[in-house]
């Protein structure tokens, strides 16, 4: 990948993107993941936490005996996320969150590193997130711990379809339909414009970055692309150890990686 | 913004973290609203430990709460905290929310805006 500047890229195609498909993006974005859920269920009454790149904040009401904070780029998100009314929110950079170190019980990051577009720029998000944390005395499980999920590349049984040998940095298009945001029906008329159909969300199948362009279509509204880079299997856990923390417990769950981890 | 979110936050840019002058942030300008929250005392209990108190009495005394204890509160076995102290401590903590106004970092003096109810802490690209 040539790109000369990386942050200048990721405002590009990171940023806008999420500050324009906002409220269609926030509006199918309601499930949490099961990991994460019982992540955040087993803290311990008045631990504090972190939630970087919190988007609408679906995990903010998980459970009601913990404080979190959550932090997005995108301002419009961060104003969906603050509407709940129930922890807090602030708008941030993942790589210059305004929190102390070494004062977190836990923090998540859901969905938000494969959005770095170099190697430096992720393993520097995850050491940030680690330096928050707690750090471990003598039991070494007495520390924060943060649960981080990515895109995975292997992710066969997908209506992607991607695996080994394919692109691990790829523009994911994102349909914004112009007459019933969040629609299903109206998001289901683009599957036919994909062989390997897709959920009706707005998530549209992979293209390698000569492929992706930014298009518009005056009945079909308006197509966005995401720059993701997909995780190949232990790559998270190298990227953590690479950060200076370690993977406590890591494993693979519908399309996604996972490692839950710690200061070392 | 919540009161209690401010014991948490400190200046983005990077050099200022090792730096005491960075924490708390100063608020200028503050507009309050009270908010109501449903009271968890469990909550108040657990969370308590996890404050830096002399930072919280700076953030109070500047959006003009003087009432605080000069002493974190210690609850024991035989003394549990009374009811009010932690209803007290709920309504500054989680109900006391700042709506507009600025944080500053008494370090290197960087402002970051409060606007309706959320801080923005991204910074300009020279500070990056
Ligand atoms: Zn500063």
């Amino acid at each position: 990948m040539n790109i000369n500047n990386f942050e200048d890229y990721e405002v590009e195609h990171v940023h806008r993107v999420y500050e324009h498909i906002a409220p269609h993006f926030s509006a199918t974005r309601f499930k949490p993941w099961p990991i994460v859920e019982s992540f955040l269920r087993n803290l311990p009454i008045g631990a504090v936490g972190l939630d970087i790149g919190c988007g609408n904040g679906k995990y903010f009401t998980v459970n009601p005996n913990v404080y979190i904070m959550g932090s997005d780029r995108s301002s419009n998100l961060v104003r969906i996320a603050h509407d709940r009314k129930s922890q807090d929110s602030l708008v941030a950079d993942a790589l210059d969150v305004p929190h102390p170190n070494s004062r977190f019980d836990f923090a998540i990051s859901i969905a938000v590193i494969h959005h770095f577009s170099s190697p430096a720029r992720r393993v520097a998000s995850i050491r940030s997130i680690l330096a928050a944390l707690k750090p471990p005395s003598n039991d070494e499980h007495d520390g924060g711990k943060a649960l981080i999920y990515v895109w995975a590349l292997e992710q066969k049984n997908s209506r992607r379809g991607w695996g080994d040998g394919d692109p691990q940095d790829v523009f994911v298009p994102w349909v914004m339909s112009k007459r019933l945001p969040g629609s299903k029906n109206e998001a289901d008329k683009h599957n036919r414009q994909t062989p390997e159909g897709c959920k009706a969300d707005g998530d549209q199948g992979g293209k390698t970055h000569d492929e992706a362009k930014e298009g518009k279509d005056e009945k079909e509204g308006v197509t966005y692309q995401r720059y993701y880079h997909l995780y190949r299997s232990g790559e998270l856990e190298a990227d953590i150890a690479s950060a200076g923390g370690i993977a406590i417990e890591s494993g693979y769950e519908k399309d996604n990686w996972w490692a839950i981890c710690a200061q070392r | 913004m919540k009161i209690l979110t401010s014991n948490y936050i400190t200046c983005a840019v990077k050099a200022c973290k090792s730096s005491t002058l960075s924490f708390p942030l100063h608020f200028q300008d503050a507009e309050l609203v009270q908010e109501e929250v449903d009271f968890n005392a469990e909550f108040i209990v657990g969370i308590l430990p996890r404050i830096e108190w002399d930072a919280l009495i700076v953030t109070a005394a500047e959006l003009g709460f003087t009432n605080l204890p000069a002493q974190k509160p210690e609850p024991t076995e035989e003394a549990p905290l009374g009811e009010q102290v932690l209803k007290d401590l709920h309504k500054l903590l989680l109900e006391t929310q700042v709506t507009e106004g600025k944080l500053v970092c008494g370090n290197c003096q960087h402002i970051y805006n409060i606007h309706q109810g959320i801080a923005n802490f991204l910074l300009p690209n020279h500070l990056v």
